[in-house]
């Protein structure tokens, strides 16, 4: 899986589970002020990301401190490639 | 005891009619019915009835995700019901959320949907770490009253009474109360349920469920019917906005009717099989606080859901209180028995009654039986003037209530 297909694939995951647009979904996103997700929805977040790609995130601190959507790009191909290596 | 008046300034209706208290009041004037095959409920081994009453028409998606996340439908029921009440009580969101409101709203359980979401996920492997965060919320006891109260930015008391059938009127008896001691000026007040098919096996399971007319669907149930055999569920919920006469004068608000008596009782005789006695007591502590005797009642409607043994004994006991000439009539047979939210929409029904003066017969009643001959039973619409009522809202567990309505005088 390449690195852009994961930001697509998480992308339309956190659009499709939140109701989001997709033209919404630019790296520069923040979850709380452009997006209008909060700390409920993070938990939320993580499961699905979890069943879509096939990770462990859990209650990882890492997560904490996301901001914008870049951010949990640069996490999730970061997890990807942790497996694969 | 009352130390303050108290009045309906507005009503909301979610029901198996749809959306809206002129809807319901409509399809009980035409003498609809609700009552439709369910596919769903031929799929479960065991159960046999295959009818329901369903929401019709209503899509979830127009709440927004951010409000509608934690709510299950029932929440999302009592919303438009509170937010048509609140509508016709003109209450601004100043007024709404400045503390002086409060809501009363109940349903049997939490979300069964959302309870069945849970262990279909946490019994695979015993495991919560694929389990969202929402479902607590859908779960909860209190969801429909907390999800009305955070969405309305209510700051009074929320009160969540549980007493399954007899939810609604008992949640109308607390807000009543609470505005009569003076600890709130207006109240939301009300009951709100989901259909799910493990609240038809409920009564399945007890032999309390209407099973003989699957093919014929609008021909149940048939309370005080000579061919009753049960309860047939539906959903939706009803909310009737109170206010003390105080604060609705001052606000100039339009007074639909008033509540003047209120009474709720326990039959410990039988978590299941109610007994006539309690059932009068119930109704005579109602009539006492309204200062009425049981000749002034001009109407009762019934609790009767169609029950073999629930609708003798409570047609017992209202012929023994009010004697055979006092029409009763019960709305189960147009609309199923909405659970929770029965009473409160069957109270709403009865304040359009009061209006119209008009009793609404009850549906399916062509023979009536002779063990609930005790007391007159319409077939057909009556006109009458009416001024005061008795609804009478009963539950499993024996849990007894009554309300007094009256036309508002001044």
């Amino acid at each position: 899986m390449t690195n852009d297909e994961i930001i697509e694939r998480t992308n339309a995951a956190i659009a499709e589970e939140f109701e989001l647009e997709m033209n919404d979904m630019v790296p520069s996103a923040s979850f709380k002020d452009d997006l209008g997700l909060d700390s409920l929805d993070a938990v939320d977040m993580v499961i699905v990301l979890e069943q879509e790609f096939g990770i462990k995130i859990g209650k990882d601190p890492k997560i904490l401190r996301i901001r914008q959507l870049s951010d949990l790009h640069s996490y999730v191909i970061d997890k990807k490639n942790a497996i694969l290596n | 005891m009352q130390l303050r008046r108290v009045v309906i300034t507005g009503l909301g209706a979610v029901s198996p009619f749809g959306q809206g208290t002129e809807r319901l009041f409509q399809a009980l004037h035409d003498g609809e019915s609700a009552v439709r095959y369910v596919a769903e409920l031929e799929t479960i081994r065991g159960l046999g009835p295959h009818l329901a009453g369903l929401v019709p028409d209503i899509d979830i998606k127009d709440v927004p995700r951010k409000i509608r996340r934690t709510m299950s439908p029932m929440s999302v029921y009592a919303l438009l019901a509170a937010q048509e009440a609140l509508a016709q009580a003109n209450v601004d969101q100043q007024l709404r959320t400045g503390g002086r409101v409060g809501i009363a709203l109940g349903s049997t359980v939490g979300s069964v949907e959302t309870m069945e979401q849970f262990f279909d996920d946490f019994l695979k492997d015993r495991s919560i770490e694929g389990i969202k965060s929402m479902l607590f919320f859908k779960i909860m006891g209190h969801s429909c009253a907390a999800n009305v109260a955070q969405t309305l930015g209510i700051a009074g008391r929320t009160l969540a009474p549980s007493a399954a059938c007899a939810t609604g009127c008992q949640a109308v008896g607390l807000g009543y109360e609470a505005i009569a001691l003076g600890k709130q000026d207006i109240m939301l007040c009300g009951g709100a349920d989901e259909f799910h098919p493990l609240t038809v096996a409920t009564f399945d399971i007890i032999q309390a469920a209407s099973t003989n007319f699957n093919d014929r669907p609008q021909c149940t149930p048939r309370p005080f019917d000579r061919d009753r055999d049960g309860i047939v569920c539906s959903e939706g919920a009803g909310i009737l906005l109170l206010e003390s006469l105080d604060s609705a004068r001052a606000r100039g608000a339009v007074i639909l009717a008033e509540i003047s008596g209120f009474a709720s009782t326990s039959d410990a005789s039988s978590i299941a099989n109610p007994d006539p006695k309690p059932v009068q007591r119930c109704m005579e502590l109602a009539l006492a606080e309204a200062g009425l005797k049981a000749a002034d009642i001009d109407y009762v409607n019934a609790h009767a859901t169609g029950t073999i043994q629930g609708d003798e004994a409570e047609s017992r006991a209202i012929g023994d209180l009010f004697g055979a000439n006092t029409p009763v009539s019960s709305l189960k047979g147009h609309m199923g028995h909405a659970m929770a939210a029965s009473g409160a929409l069957e109270l709403i029904a009865c304040v359009k009654m009061l209006h119209a003066g008009k009793i609404i017969p009850t549906r399916n009643l062509d023979n009536p039986a002779m063990e609930c001959s005790a007391v007159a039973l319409p077939q057909q619409i009556e006109n009458k003037d009416l001024r005061t009522i008795i609804k009478n809202n009963f539950a499993l567990g024996g849990v007894n209530c009554a309300i007094v309505l009256r036309r508002f005088f001044e």
